[in-house]
C-alpha cells in the first residue's frame, strides 16, 4: 500500500465528497465540496467515483509526498502552478508521483479551490457516508479536522494507467440568483441595490459563508426574523447590511431575511471567486433556475466524454524550460498562458 | 372548510420553504409538523429531505426529477390535511443540574424577573416542551412551552462559548444545546444528554414533535450522569406522552 503524505500545507485543506444529505432535520449540514464540478472532474480522470472524497486544497500552497510506492492523482479546479519535484505539470489532468517524489502546488489564481483526487479514493470510515469533513461536527475521515502537516492517506499503488487531461466548460458571466425567500423584507430600492451593485468577497470568508463586501442592504422592518430553515447558496442579510452567502459548512437554520438564492449552477463558480475580485448578481427565473440546474447535471454526466490522453508532458516540459518558464520559475508565470502554451504543444505532437 | 393556505417560497432552485405563519405560533408549528409527515408518507419523487422549523417547513428535492410547480401544488394539497397530533408521540425526561457553575445566568435571571432562583427552576422544570424544530448545529433542540413569566430578551451580546449539554432560555424560546456553541441565551444550567452523539445508537435522540420535561438533579449527580453520557448512555428516559 502507497501513502500520500502532506508535506505542507495552509489553511482550508480539507477531505470532501458529496457530504452527507438528509440529516439538516436534526441540525447536521451536508458539507461536501464547494466545487462538485471540479471535484467530479479530478475523479474522473483517474476513474474513480465522480464524488469520490478528494483533498479540496484552499487558495494557499500545499505539498504531498509519495511513500512506500508511485501514487497517481489528477488536480482540477483553480488554475495553479504544479510540478513534480522540479517537472512543470498542467493543471486539470491526471499525474503519477513515483515513491519520494513531491507533488508541489502554488497559490490559486483566478479561483479559489482545488480538488487533488488520489486513484482508488481516499480510505476512511464513513460517516452518514461520507467522508466529508465538518470540523464543528467532529466528522470526517480519516481526520475530522482540516488536514496538517504530516498527515498521511492511504493509498492504493499507481495503476500506470496513461495519464488523462479534462477540458471542463468555461462558464463566466454574472452569478445568478432567484429571489427570496424573504425578499418581502426588503424595500424595491434595496433589492435594485442589491441586484444592480459591483460585490467582492471578504477575505475573511470560509466554507460556512461567504461574506460579501459592497453597498449596505437595508432592510424594511428590522434584521431578526423567526429562524427558518437555509440552503447552500442563500443569501443573508443581517444587521450590519452586509450579506452572507452561506456555503456548505453553513447552520442549517438562520434567523437573518434571505434576500436571495444562488442558483445550484452557479455556486461552485461563486465557490472559486477569489477574495476582492469584483462581480455581479443577476436575477432570474425560477424556470431559469432549473433549466440551468438540469443543463449542470448533464454536464457532471458528460465528464468521462471530455477526457484527452495526455502525451506530450515531457516534450512540452522541455520546450518550457527552454523558455525559462519551468522548474524553479514556474511560480512567477501566468498559469492561464502557461497553461495554453502547454495545450497548444500537445495539439502540435498529437 | 378549507384551512388558510401555507405561502410557497422559493429557497433557490433546489428548495421551497412552505411558510405557515411569520411568528412563533403554536398551531403553525403543528401545522408544519402535520405537513412533515404527511410528505414522508406520501413518497413524493424528487424530495430529498426536509427541515421543519417553527412556522415553516423547508422542503429539498431534485429539481431535475420534480419542477417548483408540480411540487408546489403537491404541497399545497398536503397542506389540507388535518394537523392533529403525532400518532406516536413520545416525551424525553431529561435531567439538570440548575444554577452555580453550570447554570451562571440563573441568579441574574432571577434578580430580573424579581423571583428567588428556585422559583426560576420551578418555573422552568415545570413546564411541558415539545420540540418546534432542531437547527443551527447539531442536535439543537428548540422547545415551544415556555412558561410566560419566564419570557425574557436575550443577552445584548452573545457569549462566544458556551459549553456542551447548556439549558437555556431566549425569547420565548427554551433550547438544549448539544455542542459547544456561542449563545446569546440565557444559561440555567446543563444536562449530560447529548442530542447527537456519534456511535450510539440512536445517533440523533429528539425528533421535531418530541415532547420534553426537565427535571432537577444536583451537581454530584451531573458529574456521574456525564461519564455515564462519555460511555455512550443516553441519560434522558424515555416515557409515553
Amino acid at each position: 500500500m502507497s501513502k500520500l503524505v502532506v508535506s505542507t500545507i495552509g489553511p482550508a485543506c480539507s477531505v470532501q465528497d458529496r457530504g452527507r444529505d438528509g440529516y439538516q432535520r436534526y441540525g447536521l449540514v451536508a458539507s461536501g465540496a464547494m466545487d462538485r464540478l471540479a471535484l467530479s472532474a479530478a475523479n474522473t480522470l483517474l476513474g474513480n467515483e465522480p464524488f469520490a472524497a478528494a483533498i479540496e486544497i484552499g487558495p494557499f500552497t500545499a505539498s504531498f509526498t509519495a511513500r512506500d510506492g508511485a501514487v497517481r492523482v489528477a488536480l482540477c479546479g483553480a488554475p495553479r502552478s504544479i510540478d513534480i519535484a522540479g517537472r512543470a505539470m498542467p493543471n486539470d489532468a491526471s499525474m503519477t508521483l513515483a515513491e519520494g517524489e513531491t507533488l508541489n502546488i502554488g497559490f490559486a489564481r483566478g479561483g479559489a479551490f482545488s480538488y487533488l483526487a488520489i486513484e482508488g479514493g481516499i480510505a476512511g470510515e464513513p460517516t452518514f457516508g461520507s467522508l466529508a469533513v465538518n470540523p464543528r461536527a467532529g466528522l470526517g475521515s480519516p481526520f475530522a479536522r482540516p488536514l496538517q502537516q504530516g498527515d498521511e492517506l492511504a493509498a492504493k499503488a499507481a495503476s500506470g494507467a496513461p495519464e488523462q487531461r479534462i477540458e471542463l466548460p468555461a462558464e463566466s458571466g454574472p452569478i445568478r440568483v432567484v429571489l427570496g425567500p424573504q425578499d418581502d423584507e426588503f424595500a424595491d430600492d434595496a433589492k435594485a441595490l442589491f441586484l444592480d451593485s459591483e460585490w467582492k468577497i471578504s477575505a475573511t470568508s470560509d466554507r460556512m459563508g461567504y461574506r460579501l463586501e459592497g453597498p449596505v442592504i437595508k432592510h424594511l422592518a428590522g434584521h431578526n426574523i423567526v429562524s427558518d430553515g437555509t440552503v447552500d447558496g442563500s443569501i443573508q442579510v443581517p444587521g450590519n447590511g452586509a450579506p452572507i452567502v452561506l456555503m456548505m459548512d453553513r447552520n442549517t437554520t438562520g434567523g437573518y431575511p434571505k434576500i436571495a438564492t444562488v442558483i445550484s449552477a452557479d455556486l461552485g463558480r461563486l465557490a472559486q471567486t477569489p477574495a476582492g475580485t469584483a462581480f455581479r448578481f443577476k436575477a432570474v427565473s425560477m424556470a431559469q433556475a432549473q433549466a440551468e440546474a438540469r443543463k449542470f447535471q448533464d454536464q457532471l454526466h458528460s465528464l468521462p466524454s471530455r477526457l484527452r490522453i495526455f502525451e506530450g508532458t515531457e516534450l512540452n516540459i522541455d520546450a518550457l524550460r527552454g523558455a525559462n518558464v519551468a522548474g524553479s520559475a514556474v511560480n512567477a508565470v501566468d498559469v492561464g498562458t502557461w497553461q495554453a502554451e502547454t495545450l497548444e504543444a500537445n495539439r502540435e505532437r498529437t | 372548510m378549507p384551512l388558510p393556505p401555507p405561502r410557497l417560497l422559493p429557497s433557490g432552485d433546489r428548495a421551497i420553504a412552505v411558510e405557515f405563519a411569520k411568528n412563533i405560533d403554536d398551531a403553525a408549528n403543528q401545522r408544519v409538523l402535520a405537513l412533515d409527515r404527511a410528505l414522508a408518507a406520501a413518497h413524493v419523487e424528487g424530495v430529498t429531505e426536509t427541515v421543519p422549523t417553527y412556522r415553516s417547513l423547508l422542503v429539498h428535492y431534485d429539481p431535475v426529477r420534480i419542477g417548483f410547480d408540480a411540487l408546489g401544488e403537491k404541497l399545497l394539497a398536503l397542506s389540507q390535511m388535518p394537523a392533529q397530533a403525532s400518532g406516536k408521540s413520545r416525551r424525553w425526561r431529561v435531567p439538570v443540574a440548575y444554577g452555580g457553575e453550570n447554570g451562571i445566568d440563573l441568579e441574574e435571571v432571577a434578580k430580573t424577573l424579581n423571583i428567588t432562583p428556585d422559583e426560576v427552576v420551578a418555573r422552568h422544570s415545570g413546564g411541558n416542551y415539545r420540540v418546534a424544530m432542531i437547527g443551527f448545529t447539531p442536535g439543537w433542540s428548540y422547545l415551544s412551552g415556555l412558561d410566560k413569566s419566564l419570557h425574557m430578551p436575550r443577552r445584548p451580546s452573545p457569549r462566544v462559548f458556551t459549553p456542551a449539554g447548556t439549558i437555556s432560555i431566549g425569547g420565548v424560546q427554551a433550547g438544549i444545546q448539544c455542542l459547544a456553541a456561542p449563545s446569546g441565551w440565557h444559561l440555567l444550567g446543563r444536562t449530560a444528554v447529548r442530542t447527537f452523539r456519534l456511535h450510539r445508537d440512536p445517533v440523533f435522540l429528539t425528533e421535531p414533535g418530541d415532547r420534553v420535561t426537565f427535571f432537577p438533579i444536583d451537581a454530584k449527580t451531573f458529574a456521574e450522569q456525564e461519564r455515564a453520557a462519555e460511555a455512550g448512555e443516553i441519560i434522558a428516559e424515555l416515557v409515553a406522552a
